[in-house]
């Protein structure tokens, strides 16, 4: 089965060519026809190359499909190849199943827009280009995947293009995003001109062969795949695109808002584990980064009033949590939040497009309130995602993923007890938020009127991830409640097993203990706040510090306004005053000379026969001058 | 013969000044032919009794018969003449002759310093000029026809009559 | 014929013919006057290839004479072809009236 390994980019990238060069004469069947069976047959083919990578595993666990020789110069020659083993296995199902779950969502809902050909046009580049990305066997075809999920986001956030507002976005995500991809596109010259290949498993080979830990080089290469990483993942000090991405369709804000892009970063970092492991500094500052993001990042999504921007900062937020396993050497940790987080969050995503689509485009959620017996199957996935984000102990798959990354960020030598008090106030957080949002929106008195019902092509997709949200966490069992090991295990094959210091693993129990009961705490306090209406809340906010602190975590900690200071204005000053390019003076200058001369030989230019011959007769004299005389 | 030598060029720049200064345009072609017979006497002490010969005979017969010929179709008046002494001021005379000036010290200068000094003479006939030209020089003689035939040509053209030319003068 | 004459005076002679040629046609408006002037300079050119041709006793200098006079025939007669349709188009022999190639 895997010889098809081939096929799972290439049939997204197929349906796009075909939508996009015949999506003006297909009917709206045709369009989703091809749309989401593109991604569906990817998705199909991607279980059956599962199944046969699982069935039975290949020699070394990892299968190579050699395409073709992308270029050769001097000694380069990138391949276009793909690299399947358990990490990009996993990675793939969830994108190819995640994907096609959301297209068939976006089909219905979707249908009454003006651009439905384009939308999936980008929208089966996207997966195709997001797998290249998780498939790349080496750094360059990762680079091309990274790019396009790049274009596809901008392209996608700005999809309601009329909208000046939305083009701002999608700028504003492409430019940010841009500053971290250059970090990694010379962390890409840097392994290149020093390891001389770009394939990863021989880059990763030959970077414990030749670089000790903590050089300087492993630092500097490190540093800046990480740079690379910030930008797609939305961490700090990048963050600032991700929450005005929501300009774009709720459906393009799950699949890569939320479940698959902004996940690259970790799945860079991971891929690259060998790199960062050399360069203990920067793996440290991956778990401070991914630290500070959580708590910043949650404490922000605490005051917002749009529900898609919860959810963005929701998403920095647990994207934070992702860093801070990779940060203390959780990898497998990492990647199964990813995969907890990429069915609960395109769940919250894909159920608060329905509530907006119920309510005429409205994104507030202080208006909207009492719709849980309106949409109730909305209500009731919405629920499982929600306590799956906020870690409800023992039911959901969000619990033992989050509960695996503190654990780690306990026990691992790399952690600290810092960062693990760090996870934990971000988990308060997390569930407070959650609630807050849900009591408000499927809770209280109906404000408004419910103008159109989700039919079964959009609650279908929702109900799986539903059910996945809740079932895909019994893949992983701490050592307490059955001590399951699917994932990581499955994940040995291509990450490092996570080391536990001596001690610390018996913690393991009362850490949990301790996690649910704060998960368990958010919920109650956004109980207390938001559904009892208790009005310490809005007393608290009524001071001038609490007013000052919620002007501030609205404003996403002032970023924004800090970047427009630092660099937006003084780069548009530069410009303006660079209006007439000062390089361009040189030719100006050029043509005002020419000018110049063309009027003053034209003079001699007076018709006048004898005026020539007097000039041939000058010339005749300084020539005969020269000779002579010189 | 050095007698006859510098006696014929001194002829032969007088005639020329005159041709250069005078007013009337038949007075000039005359001198002009002073010049050219006394350069013809000039080619004659040279050794060069063919081309001395060919300077009367085309140069100052059939070329200034042109010229007579040319004058004579022009038809212009005396009034002619003294509008012509108006053009020639002074003024107009003193920068071309700066410049003949310094063009021609520069060229006695080359010619002083070069110091050829006096050649073997003998007199180089017709015979040898004529074997020297259809042999050596043949094409130069082919490329001259075919400059006559263009100017001949050229010339057939540009005297001709251009019908809305003539209907204005009919 | 002997060869008594200086060549530089006749290299000199042919260098004032020629000069006095040019000062015709820088200092006369007349476009007859220019035309008897280039015949100048075109002589005083073929007086000083002939003296050459003398001092190496050789015949070229005689050929470029030749040559000379059938350019000097051919500039005549395109020359004053022009001239005349010049003076039917301008009513005036003046050259400085012919300027509409004016820059």
């Amino acid at each position: 089965m895997l010889e098809f390994l081939w096929l799972i980019p290439a049939l997204p990238f197929a349906g796009s060519l075909v939508l996009a060069f015949a999506g003006r004469r297909l009917s709206r069947g045709g369009i989703a026809a091809f749309g989401v069976g593109s991604v569906g047959l990817s998705c199909i083919t991607a279980f059956a190359v599962a199944a046969g990578f699982i069935g039975q595993a290949p020699p070394g666990h990892f299968y190579v499909q050699r395409l073709w020789a992308w270029l050769s110069v001097g000694g380069f020659t990138p391949e276009i190849s793909l690299y399947l083993d358990a990490l990009s296995l996993v990675m793939m199902l969830v994108v190819t199943f995640v994907g096609f779950l959301i297209h068939l969502y976006s089909s219905e809902f979707m249908i009454e827009e003006e651009g439905y050909g384009r939308f999936f046009a980008y929208m089966n580049l996207f997966v195709g280009s997001m797998l290249t990305l998780v498939l790349a066997d080496n750094l360059l075809l990762l680079y091309l995947g990274w790019e396009g999920v790049g274009l596809c986001s901008y392209l996608l956030i700005g999809f309601w293009y009329k909208d000046p507002a939305n083009g701002l976005a999608a700028r504003k995500a492409f430019v940010v995003t841009r500053v971290g991809d250059t970090a990694m596109s010379i962390g890409l010259f840097l392994l290149f001109t020093n390891l001389g290949t770009l394939q990863i498993q021989e880059l990763m080979r030959l970077a414990t062969e030749r670089w000790a830990v903590g050089s300087g080089l492993a630092v500097a290469a490190a540093a800046l795949l990480l740079g690379g990483a910030l930008g797609k993942s939305a961490q700090l000090p990048l963050q600032t695109w991700l929450p005005d991405a929501m300009a774009g369709p709720s459906p393009v804000s799950a699949l890569i808002h939320a479940a698959t892009m902004v996940t690259a970063g970790v799945y860079l970092i991971a891929r690259t584990h060998v790199i960062f492991s050399l360069a203990p500094v920067v793996q440290e500052a991956v778990a401070v980064i991914g630290a500070l993001t959580l708590l910043l990042a949650g404490f922000s999504a605490l005051t917002q009033t749009d529900i898609k921007r919860v959810l963005a900062y929701s998403t920095i937020s647990q994207i934070g949590y992702m860093f801070l396993a990779l940060g203390v050497g959780a990898w497998s940790a990492a990647i199964f939040h990813f995969m907890t987080h990429a069915f609960f969050k395109a769940l919250l995503f894909l159920g608060a497009g329905i509530v907006i689509n119920a309510l005429h485009d409205e994104h507030n959620m202080f208006k909207m309130g009492g719709l849980r017996s309106q949409v109730p199957v909305t209500f009731w996935t919405f629920l499982v995602g929600a306590s799956s984000l906020s870690a409800l102990p023992f039911v959901t798959a969000g619990f033992y993923s989050k509960d695996l990354i503190l654990f780690e960020t306990w026990a691992s030598p790399a952690g600290s007890r810092w960062l693990w008090a760090a996870g934990l106030l971000g988990a308060f957080l997390t569930s407070l938020y959650t609630f807050r949002m849900v009591f408000v929106t499927f809770y209280g008195d109906a404000k408004m009127q419910v103008s159109r019902k989700p039919g079964a092509i959009m609650t279908v997709p929702v109900v799986i991830l539903a059910v996945l949200s809740v079932l895909a966490g019994f893949l992983e069992l701490p050592s307490s409640l059955g001590n399951v090991r699917i994932i990581t295990s499955f994940l040995g094959s291509a990450l490092p097993s996570e080391t536990v210091s001596p001690g610390a693993a018996g913690a393991g129990t009362a850490l949990m203990i301790v996690a649910s009961a704060v998960s368990l705490a958010g919920i109650f306090a956004a109980y207390l706040l938001f559904f009892k209406k208790n009005l310490a809340a809005d007393r608290l906010a009524g001071f001038v510090p609490g007013r000052m602190l919620h002007r501030l975590w609205f404003s996403g900690w002032g970023f924004d306004w800090l970047y427009d200071l630092l660099f937006v204005r003084p780069f548009f000053w530069f410009a303006r005053s660079n209006k007439d390019d000062f390089s361009d003076l040189v030719y100006l200058g050029m043509i005002w000379l020419t000018g110049r001369f063309n009027n003053m030989l034209s003079v001699s230019q007076n018709g006048k026969v004898r005026f020539y011959a007097a000039g041939i007769a000058f010339g005749a004299v300084v020539v005969i001058a020269i000779a002579v005389f010189l | 013969m050095n007698a006859v030598f510098y006696l014929s060029a001194f002829v032969a720049v007088i005639a020329t000044i005159m041709v250069i200064t005078r007013v009337n345009a038949v007075h000039a072609l005359l001198y002009f032919i002073v010049s050219l017979l006394s350069v013809a006497v000039i080619f004659f002490v040279l050794g060069a009794p063919f081309i001395a010969a060919l300077e009367v005979i085309i140069y100052a017969g059939a070329i200034m018969v042109l010229f007579v010929f040319v004058i004579m179709l022009l038809n212009i008046g005396s009034e002619a003449a003294e509008k012509e002494k108006q053009l020639l001021s002074p003024q107009a005379w003193t920068g071309p002759a700066s410049l003949a000036a310094v063009l021609l010290g520069e060229l006695i200068y080359v010619l002083v310093k070069g110091g050829s000094g006096a050649g073997g003479i003998g007199i180089i006939g017709p015979r040898q000029v004529g074997v020297s030209l259809l042999t050596k020089y043949v094409i130069g003689v082919e490329l001259a026809s075919m400059l006559l035939l263009a100017g001949l040509v050229g010339a057939y053209h540009l005297g001709r009559r251009y019908r809305k030319e003539r209907r204005r003068t009919a | 014929m002997t060869a008594s004459v200086n060549l530089d005076h006749a290299l000199i002679l042919a260098a004032a013919l020629f000069t006095l040629g040019l000062l015709g046609v820088l200092a006369r408006r007349n476009i007859i006057f220019i035309l008897l002037s280039i015949e100048v300079m075109l002589n005083a050119a073929g007086l000083a290839f002939v003296v050459a041709g003398a001092k190496w006793g050789e015949t070229d200098g005689q050929v470029m004479f030749i040559f000379i006079l059938a350019m000097a025939a051919a500039e005549v007669s395109v020359g004053l072809a022009l001239m005349l349709r010049m003076y039917h188009m301008l009513k005036t022999l003046d050259a400085d009236a012919a300027g509409s190639m004016k820059g």
